[in-house]
């Protein structure tokens, strides 16, 4: 087979924690096609058996040969024989062909399909899985899982298990030929054969170190990049560019020494096999010249020899490069298995009610809650939202207001309490369809990639296009959306960046108004739109939201005043509560802050 | 990032090239693509081994050399063959077998100095590549980084990269070794048996055919699973960002079923190209095996009419087979060529990206400045075609003046920030510094004394004190504090077990959003500019940590010519001028009092903000409240 020099070590090696189950999982992806697999292994050894008889065959054509020059023969029994011997290889070499690619055209079909049918379930997985779960993983360990994990794993199993086969079967194959044709000639040409494998092994074993510190050493390249190019613009504010290109330098150049280090090892390795390799050929030559002089070989042997010697070393360095594959294939199914086998925090009641269309009574009935457990987030929080109601939520930042309307759509559980919508606790009904009939505008705006259209549309997937303008209008976003070039048509690119992050607010304020939602949760919502946009924004909203009852986080004031609730959170519990009125009058925490915000305002208002 | 390591004087870094080798970089303001130069991309890519010569010209040696000693053996074997075992002669076969393996050992050590010194060559060449493309992207203008994208750029500087340098160390040595090798080999096939050469001549076209034949299939169909791939990539990368906005509408079901359509459509393209590997690659295998057919079946013919020796027919064999493995490394090479060729124009396509913001040939230091900031009829677009962003804006500053910008989201309030240290070149108009346009100055010399914060605020990996003295790496130990102090940052520091040695970023503490600004208003406090540019920096933080942070903010302002984003009347009203946008355009100026007076919008502003406070202070805004009462509700 053909591979460049050293391929097989460049793989860095990953242990994997229960190698064995593991992979008897993995094989269990197999199991729906052990028909095709049995097919395909038969078809394996054939074209072992037919690739290992071709040098066999060449060495009886080399034979007769011989015995016609030494005068044993005669010409046209010669080359009747010869004919004969060469329709025999032609017959081996296209029975090998066939059988070869029967196997690997099989193999193909089902390494796609456990391919595709493992990148389902992760995808599935990821879908299924509570939002806890992405507070402790990061998206980019979580798409290498599903994309290099999973391509680590077809390689080895259709393409590497195949060959491990072949290649174990060409070995043994080889070795037995041998054998058969001259055991003294096999016997000492076999002893290059450990010396392959120890040098392979100790290869190994230095590129892969070598290889580690070079992976390190690019991760710290990357770093560097990426938190640059990220901050490129406060470099450039700060003149930094020139120190920046600088540290770049260092360590950039680290990792080249890294990288000529594992290469230098690695070109080393290739040579050391065609030395080995040759030296088997010499003894071939050598030891089985004086066989032939002594009449016990034929020259035919030793051309059979000379071929054979030469293959050994592929099959050799096939199984070291699988294995060290296999290894990291196993450590990347172990990291796919452990997502696979995370069990949703949240799931759906067997009996979930599917909820009638929501009057929006929504309670929390001492409520507790921890992202970990021992640390609350929450304590003891008790509220009752009127249907049509406002409630607004106030507080320093990081006390648990976010947490508060995460709860209600259930996208955690609570640890203590429950919270009720319409008197049903939200574990017991059906969260798609609970979260159907709620509008949320997150803190972090997202947008996916596509159109305006579409990213509003996502709201209410088969709202008419006029609709999705009628939404845009009421969020203000239509003014902008209809001054670029494209106008809905605009597409955006990644997560929206080419829209300010007010105008990015906007679409996804659209994208709630959209949805028709009887319950509206707006977290931060408008925080980056200027007070202009925002109080228009929010006489729409106010206008859409009769009847309906809405969260807002907010740290204007504007907004919090209209509310028929403001609810003030410190450390996780409910400090104060009451309308803004009652709350001033209070003179406690609220007051406090309302004062401290407005102190210029008053006295600027004063002075005039 | 290693904040602490001040900058080391550009020769004494070791790096041997800094530009592309070949460029002409006096031309680099000029417009237009004359100034990159000639050769497609990979040419311009391998020109980079010019800073490698030793390295280059010893791996072409090591790969003569180590080619000319795997030629000898096929002829040592058939020397041994017909003048040994014939002829019954030991000391031949003994003398032959030595020499295999001394030709042998010769050629892999020339092999291991190729792929040592090929190495050292490559990654030099990759260790520059990495370094030029580094250096300009962080040269390139705000214009640019507006548009490209983070990942986009860091792929380019590594994957990019890494295929050009697998094709230099591999790709590039194999195509010589395998043309090497394929010539030495071609001319030992001729001169053992020209008549069988001839016989065989036509199994080796129809290798080199099939390969053309199924590179030329095969490269559409690797383009369409590349395209199927990033589609999923992007189905996936937009449902993990994305998941809370997945989950809150309850789109789970359409999610599967558009991932569950792409993951289809990816795993029949990447069947199409696998099934056409499965026939291609044992067909190549096999027409290799029928080339050595032919040698046994043509010679064995050749050799019963005593045309031919058997030591010659073994060496013919190996030969041949010498002959058609590089035709088949060929046909790999080829593939890598292209991906490295793609890899290189990506990597030039930034290269050759016009610094649009760039010192003008000559331009002098701005001397130490007052810090009087006028804009003369200034136009701004981002793009030619598009319409202006800035339309005629003419305003001053005078030296300690504060100018506050105010306007609705997209009226041009960040560009005109972004003018002042020239970020962006205006369209028409002109900006000035103490009266020198700010294009005659040189950038550094500019900047230098212009503080800014930014409304995103980023911080870099490394300590506190190290990013609060980002701007000047060399401040001391006091002036680090003082500004922090200045920034109301100094307490909330202390309070961290490791003051201001405590990692931020990622493996470092995690700061919330008003601990963030504060940092970067004493990072911008440390530079004591004369410009302080200030765009609405408090949006993102709670009611006690914006007070806190306006009085820091306050402090920062006095004395220097400040320009103020903000949304708050509050802060408005202090400034010295208020600048009223709408629509690129000033449509009003003057102080607080006088907008009050005369601006329509203004007023509308005003009231909108007080109000919040009707209740509050009802018998201060009692008149105001009262219109705006019938206006908003």
């Amino acid at each position: 087979m053909f591979h460049g020099p050293g391929r097989g070590l460049s793989r860095e090696v990953e242990k994997a924690s229960d190698f064995r189950s593991t992979l008897r999982r993995l094989l269990g992806y197999l199991r729906p096609y052990a028909g095709q697999i049995s097919i395909a292994a038969v078809l394996v050894l054939i074209n072992t058996t037919l690739t290992v008889a071709a040098p066999g065959l060449i060495g009886r054509a080399v034979d007769l040969l011989w015995q016609f020059f030494n005068g044993e023969m005669e010409s046209a029994v010669a080359i009747s024989g010869l004919n004969r011997t060469m329709l025999l290889l032609l017959g081996a070499y296209a029975g090998g062909w066939v059988a070869l690619m029967g196997s690997m055209w099989v193999m193909v079909k089902v390494g796609q399909n456990v391919l595709y049918q493992l990148r389902g379930q992760i995808f599935a997985k990821i879908q299924e899985l509570s939002l806890g779960f992405f507070d402790q993983h990061e998206a980019g360990d979580l798409m290498s899982r599903l994309t290099n994990d999973t391509d680590v794993i077809n390689q080895v199993l259709t393409m590497g298990l195949t060959r491990m086969f072949s290649s174990a079967m060409t070995l043994v194959g080889i070795l037995l030929a041998m054998l058969v044709l001259n055991w003294r000639l096999a016997l000492v040409s076999f002893s290059v054969l450990p010396i392959m494998v120890l040098s392979t092994v100790f290869f190994s074993g230095r590129a892969r170190r070598a290889f580690r510190v070079t992976r390190k050493t690019i991760g710290g390249v990357s770093a560097e990049l990426e938190e640059n190019i990220a901050g490129v613009k406060v470099a450039q504010a700060f003149s930094r560019e020139q120190a920046n290109v600088e540290a770049f330098r260092e360590v950039s150049a680290a990792n080249r020494d890294a990288n000529v280090t594992a290469e230098s090892i690695t070109a080393a390795f290739a040579p050391t096999l065609d030395v080995l390799a040759t030296v088997g050929v010499a003894i071939v030559v050598g030891y089985g010249g004086y066989l032939v002089l002594n009449g016990q070989a034929t020259v035919g042997v030793i051309v059979a020899f000379v071929q054979y010697v030469r293959r050994f070393f592929e099959p050799v360095r096939a199984i070291s490069m699988i294995w060290a594959g296999l290894q990291s294939a196993i450590a990347g199914a172990e990291r796919i298995f452990e997502l696979l086998d995370t069990p949703p925090s949240i799931v759906d009641a067997p009996d979930a009610l599917g909820l009638p269309a929501i009057e929006g009574r929504i309670t929390f009935e001492e409520v507790c809650f921890e992202y970990k457990p021992g640390e609350p987030v929450l304590e003891d929080v008790n509220l009752v939202a009127e249907p049509g109601q406002t409630v607004a939520l106030v507080g320093p930042t990081g006390t648990g207001k976010t947490t508060m309307v995460n709860l209600i759509g259930r996208f955690y559980d609570v640890c203590g309490g429950r919270v009720t919508v319409d008197g049903h606790d939200v574990r017991q009904v059906s969260r798609a369809n609970l979260r159907a009939q709620m509008g949320i505008v997150l803190q972090d705006t997202f947008l996916f990639a596509g159109t305006v259209m579409e990213n509003i549309r996502y709201g209410r997937l088969d709202a008419s296009d006029e609709e999705v303008m009628e939404a845009a209008k009421l969020a203000n976003a239509h003014d902008f959306i209809m001054r670029m070039p494209e106008g809905y048509e605009a597409e955006l690119t990644e997560q929206g960046s080419n829209l300010s992050q007010g105008q990015r607010q906007l679409v996804s304020i659209a994208r709630a108004v959209l949805a028709r939602p009887r319950i509206l949760i707006l977290d931060e919502a408008t925080s980056s739109v200027d007070t202009r946009t925002e109080l228009l924004i929010q006489s729409a909203l106010r206008e859409l939201l009769h009847g309906r009852t809405s969260f807002v986080i907010a740290h204007r004031l504007s907004t919090i005043r209209d509310a028929d609730q403001v609810i003030f959170i410190e450390n996780g519990r409910i400090a104060e509560r009451g309308t803004h009125e009652e709350l001033l009058a209070m003179q406690g925490l609220y007051h406090d802050l309302y004062m401290s915000q407005f102190e210029s305002e008053v006295e600027a208002e004063q002075v005039e | 990032m290693h904040l602490s390591d001040s900058a080391i004087a550009e020769e004494e870094t070791g790096a041997r090239i800094l530009r592309e080798p070949g460029s002409d970089r006096q031309s680099e303001g000029r417009q237009g693509p004359a100034a990159s130069p000639r050769g497609t991309p990979l040419v311009r890519a391998l020109r980079f081994l010019s800073g490698y010569k030793w390295e280059t010209i010893g791996a072409f040696i090591g790969l003569v050399l180590s080619t000319a000693g795997t030629l000898v053996v096929p002829r040592l074997t058939q020397i041994v063959i017909d003048q040994g075992i014939t002829l019954g002669a030991m000391r031949v076969i003994v003398w032959g077998a030595v020499g295999i393996v001394i030709a042998a050992v010769l050629a892999a050590a020339f092999t291991y100095l190729r792929g040592y010194l090929a190495a050292r060559a490559s990654q030099g060449v990759a260790y520059d590549l990495r370094n030029v493309l580094y250096a300009h992207i962080q040269t390139l203008s705000f214009g640019y980084h507006d548009r490209a994208q983070t990942g986009q750029l860091l792929t380019r500087a590594t994957s990019d990269v890494e295929l050009v340098r697998t094709f230099i160390s591999t790709g590039l040595v194999q195509l010589f070794s395998a043309l090497l090798m394929m010539l030495g080999s071609l001319v030992l096939l001729l001169s053992t048996n020209w008549q069988l050469t001839l016989l065989t001549l036509p199994v080796i076209l129809l290798v080199l055919g099939v390969f053309g034949f199924f590179a030329g299939k095969g490269r559409p169909l690797f383009t369409i699973v590349q395209q199927k791939l990033g589609r999923l990539n992007t189905i996936l990368q937009e449902n993990l960002a994305g998941i809370r906005v997945v989950k809150a509408f309850a789109r789970e079901p359409w999610e599967r079923e558009r991932f569950g359509e792409s993951n289809l459509e990816l795993r029949d393209a990447n069947l199409r190209v696998m099934r056409m590997f499965a026939v291609v690659m044992p067909l190549i295998f096999t027409l290799a095996n029928l080339g050595t057919l032919t040698v046994v079946w043509g010679g064995g013919y050749q050799f019963i009419a005593g045309h031919l020796t058997i030591g010659e027919l073994v060496a013919f064999q190996s030969y041949l087979m010498m002959t058609m493995f590089p035709i088949i490394m060929l046909g790999m090479i080829i593939m890598a060529v292209a991906q490295a060729g793609a890899g290189a124009q990506r990597i030039f396509e930034i290269l050759d990206t016009q610094i649009e913001v760039t010192d003008r040939p000559g331009a002098g230091d701005l001397p130490a400045i007052e810090g009087r900031v006028e804009f003369e009829e200034v136009t701004f677009r981002y793009f030619k075609e598009h319409d202006p962003v800035l339309n005629g804006v003419s305003l001053v500053a005078e030296p300690g003046e504060t100018v506050a910008l105010f306007g609705a989201t997209g009226s041009g309030k960040s560009t005109i920030i972004n003018l002042i240290p020239r970020f962006y070149d205006v369209s028409e108009g002109r900006v000035t510094v103490d009266g020198h346009d700010v294009r005659d100055v040189t950038l550094h010399s500019l900047r230098r004394q212009i503080g800014i914060v930014l409304q995103e605020t980023t911080l870099f990996g490394g300590t506190i004190r190290e990013n609060i003295a980002y701007g000047r790496p060399d401040a001391s130990e006091e002036e680090t504090v003082a500004a922090a102090k200045a920034a109301e940052a100094h307490d909330f520091i202390l309070g961290f077990p490791e003051g201001y040695d405590t990692s931020v970023g990622e493996r470092g503490v995690t700061l919330s959003g008003g601990q963030k600004q504060r940092i970067a208003i004493a990072r911008a406090l440390l530079i004591d500019p004369r410009i302080l540019i200030l765009d609405d920096s408090t949006s993102s933080v709670d009611i006690e940590t914006e007070l806190r942070m306006r009085q820091a903010l306050e402090r920062l302002r006095r004395g220097r010519t400040s320009f103020i984003i903000a949304q708050r009347i509050s802060t408005v009203q202090h400034a010295d001028k208020v600048v009223v946008l709408e629509g690129g355009r000033v449509v009003a100026q003057g102080t607080h009092d006088e907008l009050i007076r005369d601006s329509a919008i203004y007023t509308e502003i005003y009231r909108s903000q007080l109000q919040d406070d009707r209740e509050l202070l009802p018998e201060v805004v009692a008149v105001a409240g009262a219109e705006a009462g019938e206006e908003v509700s």
